[in-house]
């Protein structure tokens, strides 16, 4: 159990550097939905499900489809 | 190892927090400026519900057939964090509005050629 | 310059972040203030959901403050994107066949979805937030399967205004039997039944309606301004 939470802490913290060091705007909006559904799966294993839910649903859902709307309507590749 | 238990969702939250303090302060598109400040949001939500686990004990809801004295975790960051999720998505909506203006405006979305956005 | 700058402040938070979190320790008791609303939480509001009951009965005032940042995103919204004008060369790209037809037979199973999440809002896991995102996430389909027609635009700002108007009459009913500002006045009925905890499920009703349509105004708003 321990490691089972031990990698997926891992590899939160890893998709959040990978959306810090990828160039193209829609890659990192794929990294960032990934953090926000581990962040949700790490909820649940914490004994929260109202938490967890509401991270799923709005997290991975409307933030990420907000971001994709404004990349599109501006430049899709930093600088 | 059992150090590495006891500690390793504050480090979650903790690191999350530090990344997305990272990304405000060094980067220079403003997309990843406000993805800087959604894991700043995340970080903090999963730090409260990580200080507010108590082990052996159950989820907060007394369903069919559970006695009234069950033990459960704590219920107050929970509700705090429920709260703060949908701040959450509503300040990241307002702030990917005033982006697109920018760029309509500026045509760019390099905070350095931004005018009174200079470090 | 910048890079080494924001590294330095980075591991300075960092230090200080180890330093505090070393003292609490992970996983023990240290409920205080919990205690009361564990104990009693289901004897006095009725609700199964503990956490439900601390968002909506005992700390229904943060609720109604939080509803009202909601309201102010809304208009911000509506007020920083112009309206819109169509640029001349436009073509309207539509979804292909598979997306529509999806949409049209999804739809109202989410729809339904969220209405049982935030109607059940005090026996099971869920609420008023969580159902109101599920319904907006449904109108975010049907705006990908028909891009540049809004569905119900108009509609959106009559439910969300009539439900917070609901969520502040049933606090000033309150007032009117004598019980506080957001207090309970119906009965609490048996334990896990639909028509139980008072007051609860009818702001819960108001509350997911009027997140579901706030959230799929917010989204509307951001793909249609051209």
């Amino acid at each position: 159990m321990i490691v089972i939470e031990a990698i997926l802490i891992l590899l939160m913290l890893v998709a959040a550097v990978a959306t810090s060091v990828f160039r193209d705007l829609i890659s990192a909006l794929v990294m960032c939905a990934a953090v926000s559904l581990l962040a949700s799966l790490l909820f649940y294993l914490l004994d929260a499900p109202d938490v967890a839910m509401a991270e799923a649903a709005i997290g991975a859902g409307l933030t990420t489809a907000m971001f994709v709307v404004a990349v599109r309507k501006t430049k899709r590749y930093e600088e | 190892m059992q150090q590495v238990a006891n500690y390793m969702y504050y480090a979650g939250g903790g690191g999350l927090i530090l990344i997305g303090l990272y990304m405000v302060m060094a980067k220079t598109n403003l997309v990843k400026i406000i993805l800087g400040l959604s894991f700043l949001d995340t970080g903090t939500h999963v730090l409260l519900v990580a200080i507010g686990y108590v082990r052996g004990r159950t989820a907060p809801i007394f369903s069919e057939g559970m006695a009234e004295t069950t033990p459960v975790v704590d219920p107050v960051p929970q509700a705090m964090v429920l709260t703060a999720i949908v701040i959450g998505v509503g300040v990241l909506g307002l702030a990917l509005a005033l982006a697109i203006q920018v760029y309509r405006h500026y045509g760019t979305l390099d905070v350095r050629n931004i005018r009174g956005l200079k470090w | 310059m910048r890079k080494a700058v924001a590294f330095m402040l980075v591991v300075v938070v960092g230090a200080g972040f180890c330093a505090v979190l070393a003292n609490i320790p992970f996983g023990e008791d240290k409920v205080n203030v919990a205690n009361r609303y564990m104990r009693n939480g289901v004897r006095e509001t009725g609700a199964a959901n503990i956490v439900t009951s601390v968002v909506v009965a005992y700390r229904g005032f943060d609720t109604l403050g939080e509803v009202t940042v909601l309201f102010i995103v809304a208009v911000a919204v509506g007020a920083v994107l112009p309206p819109g004008k169509k640029p001349a060369g436009e073509e309207k790209e539509e979804a292909s066949l598979i997306v529509r037809t999806g949409s049209k037979v999804l739809f109202p199973f989410i729809v339904l979805l969220g209405a049982y999440i935030f109607l059940h809002g005090h026996l099971t896991p869920g609420g008023g937030f969580q159902g109101g995102a599920v319904i907006a996430s449904g109108f975010l389909l049907l705006y990908l399967a028909w891009p540049g027609q809004p569905v119900g635009r108009k509609a959106f700002s009559a439910v969300e205004s009539l439900s917070g108007l609901a969520f502040v009459a049933v606090g000033i009913l309150g007032i009117v039997y004598g019980v506080g500002f957001l207090g309970n006045f119906l009965p609490l009925g048996a334990r896990n039944s639909l028509l139980s905890a008072g007051v609860i499920p009818i702001i819960y009703v108001a509350i997911g309606l009027k997140v579901g349509a706030e959230l799929a105004g917010v989204v509307g708003h951001l793909m249609e301004r051209e």
